[in-house]
């Protein structure tokens, strides 16, 4: 075998052996998704939408649906809103204690999301707030605000500086600066964190877990399903919370591939 | 007498940490002048303009405009537009936008906005170019829009920090000529920064050098060329070689090649551009010995040459069709006026 | 300038210019850092707090003691059930990191070195796809491959490996297992981040200077690509040793992981005060990986 050849069989290989590993479970997923038998396992026999017209008719499944989204929405949007604002102004304005704040910010990364949702259930369950979809966004913007701040704080970079600083020069107010130049030039990071905190969300369990009280996001009724064991249904239902999660994850990686090819300066 | 758009800086001092950037320097610009701020990386002259610009604070001193105190007016609100160092092009607006951002948050009417655009674009020889993107803009042009954005508010002062620093050297000249040509049309104050003293030279009514935080030398190019104030001057703008010396008498100054006539009025040092050596004695020229020739350079328009004179080290360029062999001696003369007494 | 308050101009005339500007500066950068920090003061800091306070009270008999006691943190090392998780949930990580470190590291470079520049971006788009899905979707669909009947099952029979199904879930090989799937692919998107922001030319430089590819690798890549593995390790850590779901699904009742006794004290126990207790415990474990790793994680603009 030459050489050449070795250089492409060996990737290839271990490539193509990584990628059977990666995508066995989500394939057999969604193929026995569509598996027409009561349990999903081979052989496989099919196909049919079965288990799909059934799991779009369960009002809890479409009840937890509509939950999840949301609470998704409304929370990525707080924590995109909040680190934005505090992304510029740290990396703007020279701050007392810069470090420390930074820091803090990013302090819930390195705690395990069970700890956070304890802790919210320990401090406000009780409250008046309750266990309730409300804390539940409350506890998704506190995991998805160092995530996005951490996206977009990097594209406050000096090229971004210069920008709001011609704008000043060129007569804007601080509003005009924020609004025609700072959020316009960050833009596509603001997306890009949008929709990876929405996914985040989206898949989260046990923030959700710990505090939804009487109204259920998705994952915890798929979870909930589990206790029937293997189901089709339960494949069904999988499937299209995977898919959004990839739908969302494709249009992630399409912004940032447009952001790389298109302003190769930014 | 001020001016409306007189501008000076009063005893203006910036510190980093224990660095001075900028050492406490005086200047005064005059309305309609083109001035370039000459200096090596580091010696303050960006941070002097930023200064200018409203960007940066200094740690002391004042800077008024047209007499008003602008120290601490905010880059906005000052007279001032800057075209930056690597254009500082906004990505998500077309050259139209870019160009009209200024007077767009001014409120100006569209528009007005639209033909005032359009005007400054034709200033910069970009007409028709409003609605492309400022990616499909190439380097040059990337320049001219800039200029076009700063122009189009009528700052009543320009600032522009290192222009042309991204551009190959060809577009870099032509684009000298344009920024004079735009300067004079417009009648407006311009205060450029570079690094490059041909730049300078080409281009300013007067030179500031300025080195270590400070003013070393200030005046027309070619006061500041032919008699230049300080050793830094002398060698940083063009070649000098640069001798020793003690006045003996008005005029005159013993130096390691003799006692030679020198202008100015006092220095410990005289400097001697390279074009003042002579290789025939012309009218009240003066013999400065026997130069043995140790390297000859071709450059084009003239060949360079380094040779002795005993222990002395000179510069000279001639003609590089009558430049001597590395390796001949013959008589060498001083041009009239060619030895220049330096203060410092 | 604008300045709101007589006070304050008035100063601006007194001191130097540039202290003038810092204070507005300063306010106005504070103002828009606020909100961010206090939604984390109030949401992440008052929470933690309140589960360090909780963990000093004793719960017995259905109500909390009235005198603060480290009882909680004394039962937890009393009992071998409580420290057995901590244990387990350790050697899982451990595990789970090596692991997906192992899988991740040829992968990454596979596609940074082997992988044609313009198809690099898709391909680690497809080795990363099923990251993005929820761990419960992602522990059942585990739960379908691994089942007695499952497809490992059935295959390993049909080419007669095996004579009888393997019980391959409900053990903590299969909780490994379905770890070791997800962290993969994410260490794969870290160390693939930081080799291709290695300069290709050093390499040439280092063959160029007589090192043999193998060296060239040990020494320039593998070095360079640190940041990369130890990111990627450190968000592996974090996850795995808080995580509920995975073991929960794959795992079986065997061999409980801190996650699950801590969930297991707040749903059957209701004692809360010892669920807070060992939270603390998991975040001083999580605390002590931090700071051995924590100058090599960083993440601000240029």
């Amino acid at each position: 075998m030459g050489a050449s050849a070795q250089r492409v069989l060996i990737p290839t290989l271990l490539i193509g052996a990584m990628f059977i590993f990666i995508y066995l479970p989500v394939a057999t997923l969604v193929v026995f998704s569509f598996h027409d038998g009561r349990v999903p396992v081979p052989p496989f026999k099919g196909p049919t939408l079965d288990w799909y017209v059934r799991i779009l008719a369960n009002p809890k499944v479409t009840g937890a649906t509509m939950n999840s989204i949301l609470v998704g929405v409304v929370s990525s949007a707080v924590a995109v809103a909040l680190a934005t604002l505090a992304a510029w102004g740290l990396a703007r304005h020279r701050i007392p204690g810069r470090r420390l704040v930074e820091a803090l910010i990013l302090l819930p990364l390195a705690v395990s999301y069970l700890v956070i949702g304890v802790g919210l259930m320990v401090a406000y369950s009780s409250g008046f707030l309750g266990k309730s979809l409300v804390l539940v966004g409350i506890g998704h913007v506190v995991l998805n605000l160092p995530l996005a701040f951490a996206i977009i704080y990097v594209q406050f970079d000096r090229e971004q500086a210069k920008l709001e600083i011609a704008a000043r020069d060129l007569g804007a107010t601080e509003a005009q600066v924020f609004f025609r130049v700072t959020l316009p030039s960050v833009r596509v990071a603001l997306i890009a964190a949008f929709v990876l905190c929405f996914t985040f969300s989206w898949d989260e369990f046990i923030v959700a877990y710990l505090l939804s009280g009487f109204d259920p996001t998705l994952p915890i009724v798929i979870f909930s399903l589990l206790r029937t064991g293997l189901d089709p249904q339960t494949n069904a239902a999988g499937t299209l919370v995977f898919l959004v999660s990839i739908v969302a994850a494709i249009i992630f990686e399409l912004i940032r591939i447009r952001k790389t090819t298109r302003d190769p300066a930014l | 007498m001020t001016q409306p758009s007189d501008l000076a800086l009063e005893d203006v001092s910036k510190l980093f940490g224990l660095q001075r950037a900028v050492d406490q320097v005086s200047l005064r610009i005059e309305a309609g002048n083109y001035v370039v701020l000459l200096g090596p990386s580091g010696s303050g002259k960006t941070t002097l303009l930023s200064i200018l610009g409203g960007f940066t604070a200094p740690t002391a001193g004042r800077v008024t405009i047209g007499g008003a105190d602008m120290t601490l007016t905010q880059p906005a609100k000052r007279p001032t537009a800057t075209v930056f160092q690597d254009y500082a092009l906004f990505p998500h607006m077309s050259v139209a936008e870019n160009v009209g951002f200024g007077l767009s948050v001014r409120g100006v009417a569209k528009p007005e906005i639209a033909a005032r655009v359009n005007a400054a674009l034709a200033l910069v020889d970009l007409a028709g170019f409003g609605a492309r993107a400022i990616s499909a803009a190439s380097g040059g042009q990337r320049q001219r829009i800039a200029l076009a954005r700063a122009l189009v508010i009528e700052p009543a002062i320009l600032l522009l920090d290192e222009p042309l620093g991204a551009l190959d050297l060809h577009l870099r000249r032509q684009m000298q000529d344009e920024l004079r040509a735009i300067q004079r049309r417009e009648g407006r104050t311009f205060v450029h920064v570079t690094h490059d003293q041909e730049e300078a030279m080409a281009i300013a009514d007067t030179i500031v050098i300025i080195n270590n935080g400070k003013i070393e030398d200030e005046g027309s190019p070619s006061r500041i060329y032919w008699r230049p104030r300080t050793r830094f001057s002398a060698s940083f703008m063009g070649e000098s070689t640069i001798l020793s010396a003690k006045q003996t008498e008005a005029g005159m100054a013993e130096t390691p090649l003799g006692n030679l006539p020198v202008v100015g009025l006092y220095g410990a040092h005289v400097a001697i551009r390279p074009e003042s050596v002579l290789f025939e004695p012309a009218g009240n020229s003066t013999l400065l010995g026997t130069l043995s020739i140790t390297e000859a350079t071709f450059q084009g328009s003239f060949a360079r040459l380094k040779g002795r004179i005993g222990q002395t080290e000179i510069s000279a360029k001639v003609d590089p069709r009558r430049a001597p062999p590395v390796g001949a001696s013959l008589p060498a003369f001083l041009a009239p006026d060619g030895a220049v007494l330096l203060t410092e | 300038m604008q300045v709101g308050f007589p006070s304050a101009q008035a100063s601006a005339n007194m001191v130097s210019p540039e202290v003038a500007w810092d204070r507005i500066e300063r306010r106005r950068g504070l103002m828009l850092v606020a909100p961010a920090l206090l939604w984390t003061l109030a949401f992440f800091l008052v929470p933690t707090v309140s589960i360090l306070g909780l963990s000093l009270y004793e719960k017995t008999g259905g109500r909390l003691g009235a005198e603060m006691t480290l009882a909680n943190y004394e039962r937890f090392l009393d009992q071998h059930y409580f420290w057995q998780s901590l244990i387990n949930s350790v050697e899982i990580t451990g595990a789970v990191t090596v692991l997906s470190l192992l899988l991740a590291y040829p992968l990454a470079y596979m596609i940074a070195y082997h992988v044609p520049r313009r198809w690099q971006r898709l391909c680690l788009m497809l080795a990363v796809l099923p990251f993005w899905t929820s761990y419960v979707v992602r522990s059942y669909a585990w739960l379908l491959v691994l089942a007695p009947n499952g497809i490992v099952n059935q295959t390993l029979l049909a080419l007669g490996l095996t004579a009888a199904p393997l019980k391959l879930s409900f053990n903590t090989g299969a909780t490994i297992l379905g770890f070791v799937h997800f962290f993969t692919m994410l260490a794969t998107l870290t160390i693939y981040a930081s080799l291709v922001r290695i300069n290709p030319r050093l390499v040439l430089a280092a063959r160029d200077l007589g090192a043999s590819g193998w060296q060239g690798f040990w020494r320039i890549i593998v070095p360079l690509s640190l940041p990369g593995v130890v990111a990627g390790a450190f968000l592996t850590v974090v996850v795995v040793i808080g995580d509920y779901v995975t073991p929960q699904i794959l795992g079986g009742n065997n061999q409980l992981v801190l996650p699950q006794t801590i969930m297991m004290q707040i749903q059957r126990r209701a004692d809360i005060p010892m669920a807070a207790a060992l939270s603390i415990i998991m975040m001083l474990v999580i605390a002590v990986v931090y700071l051995a790793v924590a100058r090599r994680l960083t993440a601000r603009p240029a």
